[in-house]
């Protein structure tokens, strides 16, 4: 990989800034549904991303054609197709040598695991289910980037992930769901998955209709993800920033003071790379300390045009340029309410202290279709989905059905309205990105669910 | 002889392995796209790739193995891949599963480009977008964006029941977006809709969309939502544009009449359906006035082909008439577990994945009014149009949407500016309730659907006219 990014810089010469990635990654899933293998998917070649500033001007292109000929060609018709750009103002130069603060987190036997590996998972967790229809996927991914540029940055870095999640569906039609991810197949556990995932299914059978309304709840650590991303794109992000579309205010206490959420890619179990498309190493970063927003989240670009002394910090992506950095490692500190066993299949102790303190609300599993409807205030309207319970006097009493609600997420965590923090983070895989997010359960005074699902 | 050879190499490989059936598909494309803020270039990007994707099938099982080289040796040792991984799947092995027949055609078909968008120069169209842009922020916007986006996918299909196929396809669109920041919120009016308009066709279709004609209005609309009053919370009657309307199809029609998601097959992500096999053929979706169509053949449209990438040719085909749920998109194997005879729906995002079950063009067929009528004859309700927010549940029934921008309607006249309306309901109660429809359609392109594990962004069509649904709950807000 070293050697195909030397080549494609040697291709540009001396006519321009450039930088290079290359990336092999082999990605393979198996997916599940009615409880037999229904796709099963592998992937796997290198793709390489030039982007070029010549002129002032600036392209950028990809391929997976890595030929002599082709290579050769890609990387004239990128030039010259710089050169009929018009000019780049906000060109913030290339990131400079930087060492990686690791190498990445990889586990060699997790890259090579065959297809026999996962499907002996889906196996387990279809078995365990106890004949509730289940499905799902258990996917691994390696992969292995080189980043250089004539600045003279040269890194490799490598990463590898394995992910479970999926469903038992009760007689009923009521879903239980599990997830797993991690670094390393060999701690995926899919008969213990899915004896969790049908456990929660058969204890949501026989919901029922509650009344729309404001309501005290428990998200899951699934539900806060959704929460914790949205944050993250729509108001931590250095290019919405600028451009008035975020709602942060750096310095000021615009959470609750037991919140503290970080991007994490040096965690042990962080799944990713340990710099980002520009090449800057990626570092713990706080964005909220004790309910105290922090700066924004940058690629070059954005701390170029936000001046002050901005800097990357190492959130930049594919798509930065248009959509704005990105973290992908986010990781919201556990809480220190205390587990508590509540009973029955539905909550973790981790969650069931939580669950103990709640006079009336509602336990809530996922979060799904989560749109905004305003970028400013991080409103944004959505469903549950996989559980609902009804919470009175700390006791989790019966399953409701699925609600549709329209909330501000900023506000559901401003100050005085977080009532408890999950001790313990549980790692959640990424749908459409290759990542991790790192959550426990909260506890909030208020969420407004505005309809009933069916009506 | 195109890259036919490889493709039937993979094929031989996959069957000399153990596989009872297998296909290839053999990929060249290119995408480019560039989006300018504020007057100046934002991003420029030029993607090309090149890639085979072979598919096998043991027994009841699948496997699909995809690699970028496409020499001969390599799409073999791809073929065998694919057969071990479907192997593989037997350890968790399904029912008995054949294949609706597809006549094994050799044909080549090219879709409709009068303009090749990759031969028009840069400058050009970067001038384009940043004069749109310059025009928006001079009549307001805070941010004033504008985008294009332009594919050429080149395909060499080979299956081992005879298919030889090869297919060009070029698609372009683009569009505007103009956002005003208020105090409190922003505000954001886009045309032809936000993320453009796009179809199968060459540059001919971004310079009939004529973006700098628009680019003052849409920028004096964002800044006039900021001090609009907001739409009601209350239920009403509510006509829709014809953008929304496509969008509205897309979620709560085409979606929901994929036969994978009927059969459970996308339980554990995108979903499932509210439609029950059983009720093929009787269920009333909606009103009289709702007949929709799977079309892949309509010249022009972003989800339109010559075959799908099972081989299946394109054909029409019903799926609501006069309100009776009657059809569904489907594929070779889903429709035969369904009892079905048809398939054609089955498409995939490029080479390095998984054909599936998506939607071609979904479409409503147009009514008999026009929108002026529609107005003239609504004596109090709301007017919404592009989207701007979407939301719908796992079984495609409750939704909710939020448009860019309203318009109080009073005694059949089309009255103030709205801002921030959405509207929600449920699927077959929201489309019982259409009671007037426009003849003025429009087939509107989504380059962005999503769908799959790994997910997969697939392009759909949807022809849609204004329309009028009665008693419709509006002004839901946090």
């Amino acid at each position: 990989m070293t050697e195909l990014v030397e080549r494609v810089l040697g291709l540009v010469g001396g006519r321009g800034e450039a930088d290079v990635v290359a990336d092999r990654t082999n990605l393979e899933l198996t997916r599940f549904a009615n409880s037999f293998i229904h796709q099963n998917v592998s992937d796997s070649g290198t793709r390489l991303r030039l982007r070029v500033h010549v002129d002032g001007r600036t392209a950028t292109g990809t391929t997976t054609r890595t030929d002599s000929e082709s290579l050769a060609a890609f990387v004239e018709q990128t030039i010259a197709q710089a050169k009929v750009c018009p000019p780049d103002p906000g060109w913030p130069g290339l990131a400079g040598p930087a060492p990686l603060p690791s190498a990445g987190n990889s586990d060699p036997e997790t890259v090579s695991a065959g297809p026999d590996a996962r499907a002996r998972q889906v196996r387990a967790f279809v078995d365990a289910a106890g004949g509730l229809v289940t499905a799902g996927y258990c996917r691994t991914v390696g992969q292995q980037v080189t980043y250089g540029s004539t600045a003279g940055q040269l890194v490799t870095g490598t990463s590898s992930s394995a992910a479970m999640d999926a469903i038992a569906r009760a007689v009923s039609g009521a879903d239980g769901v599990a997830r797993w991810s991690g670094v390393s197949l060999s701690g995926l556990d899919g008969a213990r998955l899915g004896a969790i995932a049908a456990a929660k299914a058969r204890a949501s059978e026989g919901a029922t209709e509650l009344e729309p309304g404001r309501y005290e709840v428990v998200l899951e650590p699934a539900a806060v993800l959704d929460v914790l991303g949205f944050l993250s794109s729509y108001g931590f992000n250095g290019k919405a920033v600028a451009e008035g579309r975020s709602f942060l205010r750096p310095g000021e206490r615009q959470f609750d003071p037991s919140i503290t959420l970080a991007d994490d890619p040096e965690d042990p179990e962080a799944v990713g790379l340990p710099f980002d498309v520009e090449g800057t190493p990626k570092r713990r970063l706080e964005l909220v300390t004790a309910g105290v927003s922090q700066g924004p989240i940058h690629d070059r670009r954005t701390a170029y045009a936000a001046g002050a002394g901005a800097t990357s910090t190492g959130h930049g992506n594919e798509e930065s340029s248009r959509w704005g950095p990105a973290a992908a490692n986010l990781l919201l500190e556990p809480g220190t309410t205390p587990a508590k066993a509540v009973g029955g299949p539905v909550a973790s102790d981790a969650v069931g202290g939580l669950v103990g303190g709640v006079e009336r609300g509602l336990l809530v599993t996922d979060f799904w279709y989560t749109r905004v409807l305003d970028p400013r205030s991080v409103a944004v309207t959505g469903l549950t989905r996989n559980g609902v319970w009804l919470i009175e006097d700390g006791v989790i009493t019966r399953p409701v059905r699925n609600m549709r609600f329209t909330q501000s997420y900023p506000e559901a965590l401003a100050p005085g309205s977080v009532l408890g923090i999950g001790s313990e983070a549980v790692s959640l895989p990424l749908n459409w990105a290759l990542g991790t997010v790192r959550a426990p359960a909260l506890r909030l005074a208020s969420w407004n669910f505005t309809g009933g699902a069916s009506g | 002889m195109g890259l036919f050879s490889s493709a039937t190499a993979a094929v031989e490989a996959a069957l000399a392995a153990g596989a009872r059936y297998a296909d290839a598909r053999v990929m060249l494309r290119r995408y480019e796209s560039m989006s300018a803020r504020n007057g100046e270039i934002e991003d420029l990007t030029r993607d090309e790739d090149a890639g085979i994707g072979v598919r096998a099938l043991v027994g009841s099982s699948w496997g699909f193995h995809a690699v970028p080289e496409l020499g001969d040796e390599e799409a073999r040792a791809a073929g065998r891949a694919a057969t071990a991984i479907a192997k593989a799947s037997a350890l968790v092995a399904g029912p008995a599963l054949e294949l609706v027949p597809a006549e094994a055609r050799q044909d080549t078909w090219n879709g409709p480009c009068l303009t090749d968008p990759f031969a028009v120069p840069l400058s050009e169209k970067g001038d384009l977008l940043v004069e749109a842009t310059k025009i928006m922020k001079e009549n307001g916007a805070d941010q004033a964006e504008a985008l294009y986006q332009i594919w050429e996918q080149h395909s060499w299909f080979v299956s081992s029941a005879g298919h030889r196929i090869e297919q060009k396809v070029t698609k372009s669109g683009g569009g505007i977006s103009a956002t005003a920041v208020g105090e409190h919120e922003t505000q954001r009016r886009s045309y032809p809709c936000y993320r453009g308009q796009y179809g199968t066709a060459g540059w001919e279709l971004v310079d009939a969309l004529d973006l700098r004609a628009h680019a003052a209005r849409v920028a004096s609309e964002a800044r006039e939502l900021l001090t609009a009053p907001e739409c009601p919370s209350t239920t009403t009657d509510l006509i829709l544009g014809g953008e929304q309307m496509a969008l509205q199809i897309h979620e709560s029609v085409g979606h929901a009449i994929e036969l994978d998601r009927i059969l459970g097959w996308e339980a554990a992500f995108a979903g499932t359906s509210w439609l029950d096999l059983a009720k093929l053929g009787e269920l009333q979706y909606g009103s009289e006035l709702m007949n929709i169509t799977i079309d892949p053949t309509l010249p022009g449209a972003l989800g339109s082909f010559g075959y799908d990438d099972e081989g299946t040719p394109a054909a029409r085909r019903d799926a609501v008439r006069d309100g009776i749920w009657v059809g569904v998109l489907a594929g070779r194997d889903s429709a035969a577990m369904a009892g079905l005879d048809y398939a054609g729906s089955v498409r995939s995002e490029g080479w390095q994945r998984l054909p599936m079950v998506r939607m071609t063009n979904v479409g409503l067929e147009p009514g008999p009014h026009t929108l002026e009528e529609i107005i003239a004859a609504t004596d109090d309700g709301v007017m919404m149009e592009t989207n701007r927010s979407w939301s719908i549940d796992d079984k495609r029934l409750n939704f909710q949407f939020g448009t860019e921008i309203g318009w109080e309607i009073k005694n059949g006249r089309q009255g103030r500016i709205l801002r921030n309306p959405t509207y929600t309901g449920i699927g077959p109660l929201f489309w019982r309730s259409m009671d007037m429809l426009s003849s003025e359609s429009v087939a509107w392109g989504t380059p962005n659907c999503g769908k799959g594990q790994p997910g997969q962004t697939g392009h759909t069509g949807h022809p849609a006219a204004p329309a009028r649904f009665r008693n419709v709950r509006v002004g839901v807000r946090a």
